[in-house]
């Protein structure tokens, strides 16, 4: 039905992030060998740009440097005055913003897909920032059957407060890669091939939507942020327990009321007091200590995405 | 049947253990906090005195291995009586001031025993690591800790370097070792990793007090995995960045026999890059994250086994 099928333009200009997080190794690896050698991932019509966006993070092998890259882009940052006196990561951000975006308008780039690791058992997982991305959904569609019968999943994080100002935001459509669990610093080959193979099915979908490929109407299964869970916490803010047992490693799997949650030092256990299922993921980021989140829950969802093809001139 | 006489030993009269000797292996860190806690401190029971402490805690703070320079390999003599200078790194400040504390290294004062709290990125279970073959208390102590803890993969490691050139913490008290528990990332807690830990420091505590109360511990044998080489990523002649990852055939196999010819390391491009020596040898350190900038991929070990004596505390009137 053709008064259903959304139209974009053409993805001409498609990028890779790696090194957002300097020591999540998986896109570091990845975005260095394409810019040696980008044969693998060259497609026909198609201007991909591998690029590394944090390289002090990445020469010191740290997640960042002064401040997260990765929350940096907000519109308060990319405005800000003060050149060289600015944090490192937002003087980047401007960099990045003048290169690949501006954010919001017609010559941001079609597709940036940003390359991260995490130290939670959440395989891989792509991360969509709107519900109402047609071609994000139907792209995240085409990657999951592709990959079948791995497991590929699909975090939407469009929640008003825990959102965040990411560096693939610049463009107009925006794409989380996310695999692990891989420690911070690590290359470990299974993850590392896992990411080349996601990417790779992306690739070939924008490849296809450009040659004029119409994909028909389809659901996207997804898992919605909820809620921030932090650590439990002493007077003085120190941590007083860890992710239980039964929970660390269970990324997707359903947390009910009066499960086992935390596990006190001494050995406790501290149990989760929602009043419905959730589906927690991020389980143990080490990044996310400082952040305040032990994990954070999700619910799952169906998306329906409108069909969608090129637009014809 | 002829019995032999338990070699006597003195008593462990002021033992150590110390946390946070690199600040982002966080068992250590979390678990020296709860021993501190007030509640926590209870009496042994025996005439030891416990000595618990943070060891980095500038490191610790920022959640970073060091600050400077690697802690853990300053213990050296060299390094610790060297010229004191104003602009030194902290850790060689941190180091001596550790020395006064719970050395000097090789004098009387030294304390009798330190266990050093430590973390891997590799999938090692609990690994001893000790500078001697021979040091009948450390090997005592890992054979209680296999009959309590049956349950925990445990290896006993042998790193064979001369007292003189023995560079980490441990090395300063009479007796001492790391012990080692992974895999768990760095800057994170895992809780079955913090458990065991705890645990084994436990059952250390209660070997100490029933030494020192006397108990005679049986002898028997000790599987020893002692370090021969360490073997380094293939890179780039140019930017000496990684070339190949851990083979994925390899990859969380520590401790199992690497054979000649068996696959070592998968080239980006898919090439498989396999182990040219001679010998078949143990992998350990199987892709630890702190070792890339030390050229180390994984370490090699010959194993074999020791038997280790019974041992008994010496008695006053034969010290």
């Amino acid at each position: 039905n053709n008064n259903n099928t959304a139209r974009f333009d053409a993805a001409r200009r498609v990028a890779i992030f790696g090194g957002t997080h300097g020591n999540e190794m998986s896109g570091v690896t990845l975005v260095n060998l394409w810019m040696q050698n980008s044969a693998e991932i060259q497609r026909k019509g198609l201007e991909i740009k591998p690029f590394i966006t944090n390289p002090k993070a990445v020469e010191k092998c740290v997640r960042y440097v002064d401040t997260d890259l990765n929350r940096a882009f907000t519109q308060e940052n990319l405005s800000a005055t003060g050149g060289d006196e600015l944090p490192y990561e937002v003087q980047r951000a401007q960099e990045i913003n003048r290169m690949f975006g501006p954010k919001g308008s017609a010559e941001a780039y079609d597709v940036i897909f940003d390359l991260h690791n995490t130290t939670s058992n959440m395989g891989c997982t792509l991360i969509l920032e709107s519900s109402k991305d047609a071609f994000n959904l139907q792209m995240m569609n085409y990657i999951k059957k592709a990959f079948a019968p791995a497991s590929c999943l699909v975090l939407l994080n469009e929640h008003p407060l825990l959102k965040y100002s990411t560096s693939r935001s610049v463009a107009k459509h925006p794409v989380g890669m996310e695999v692990g669990p891989q420690p911070q610093g690590v290359l470990r080959s299974n993850i590392f091939e896992a990411m080349r193979v996601i990417l790779k099915h992306a690739l070939d979908f924008i490849s296809l939507f450009n040659e004029g490929m119409e994909f028909p109407p389809c659901t996207v299964e997804v898992f919605r942020v909820l809620e921030r869970m932090d650590y439990p916490r002493d007077a003085n803010g120190n941590i007083i327990a860890m992710v239980h047992p039964n929970l660390q490693d269970c990324d997707w799997e359903p947390l009910n009321p009066g499960d086992p949650m935390f596990q006190t030092f001494d050995g406790k256990t501290i149990h989760y007091q929602g009043s419905s299922t959730v589906y927690p993921t991020f389980i143990n980021e080490a990044a996310y200590y400082e952040k305040q989140q032990a994990f954070v829950t999700t619910r799952r969802e169906t998306l329906a995405a409108s069909a969608i093809s090129k637009t014809t001139k | 049947m002829q019995v032999d006489e338990p070699v006597r030993l003195p008593r462990l009269s002021r033992v150590a253990v110390c946390g946070g000797t690199h600040g982002n292996e966080l068992s250590g860190v979390y678990l020296v906090r709860e021993m501190l806690k007030p509640e926590n401190r209870k009496e042994d029971g025996g005439p030891a005195s416990l000595l618990m402490l943070l060891s980095n805690p500038r490191a610790v703070q920022q959640c970073t291995r060091y600050v400077d320079t690697d802690l853990n390999r300053c213990f050296t003599h060299a390094t610790l009586n060297g010229p004191a200078s104003e602009g030194a790194p902290y850790e060689i400040f941190r180091a001596r001031e550790l020395n006064n504390l719970l050395g000097p290294k090789g004098s009387r004062a030294a304390v009798d025993l330190i266990c050093d709290l430590h973390n891997t990125t590799a999938n090692m279970g609990l690994c001893f690591i000790a500078y001697s073959d021979c040091d009948w208390v450390c090997l005592h102590i890992f054979r209680h800790l296999q009959k309590q803890m049956p349950d925990t993969p445990m290896r006993f490691i042998h790193f064979d370097v001369s007292t003189k050139e023995s560079y980490s913490l441990d090395s300063i008290g009479k007796h001492g070792f790391a012990m080692e528990i992974g895999p768990q990332p760095h800057g994170c807690v895992k809780s079955n990793i913090y458990t065991a830990m705890r645990e084994g420091v436990q059952h250390m505590r209660d070997w100490v007090s029933c030494f020192n109360s006397g108990c005679v511990f049986e002898g028997g044998p000790v599987d020893v995995f002692t370090m021969v080489k360490n073997v380094d990523y293939p890179r780039d002649g140019e930017t000496r960045n990684i070339t190949a990852a851990i083979h994925p055939r390899l990859q969380d196999r520590d401790f199992c026999l690497l054979r000649p010819g068996e696959p070592l390391f998968q080239t980006f491009s898919g090439e498989t890059v396999k182990y040219q020596g001679d010998e078949a040898l143990y992998a350990f350190f199987i892709n630890e994250c702190a070792y890339y900038e030390k050229g180390i991929a994984l370490s090699l070990a010959r194993k074999r086994r020791v038997t280790v004596p019974s041992i008994h505390v010496q008695t006053d009137e034969e010290e």
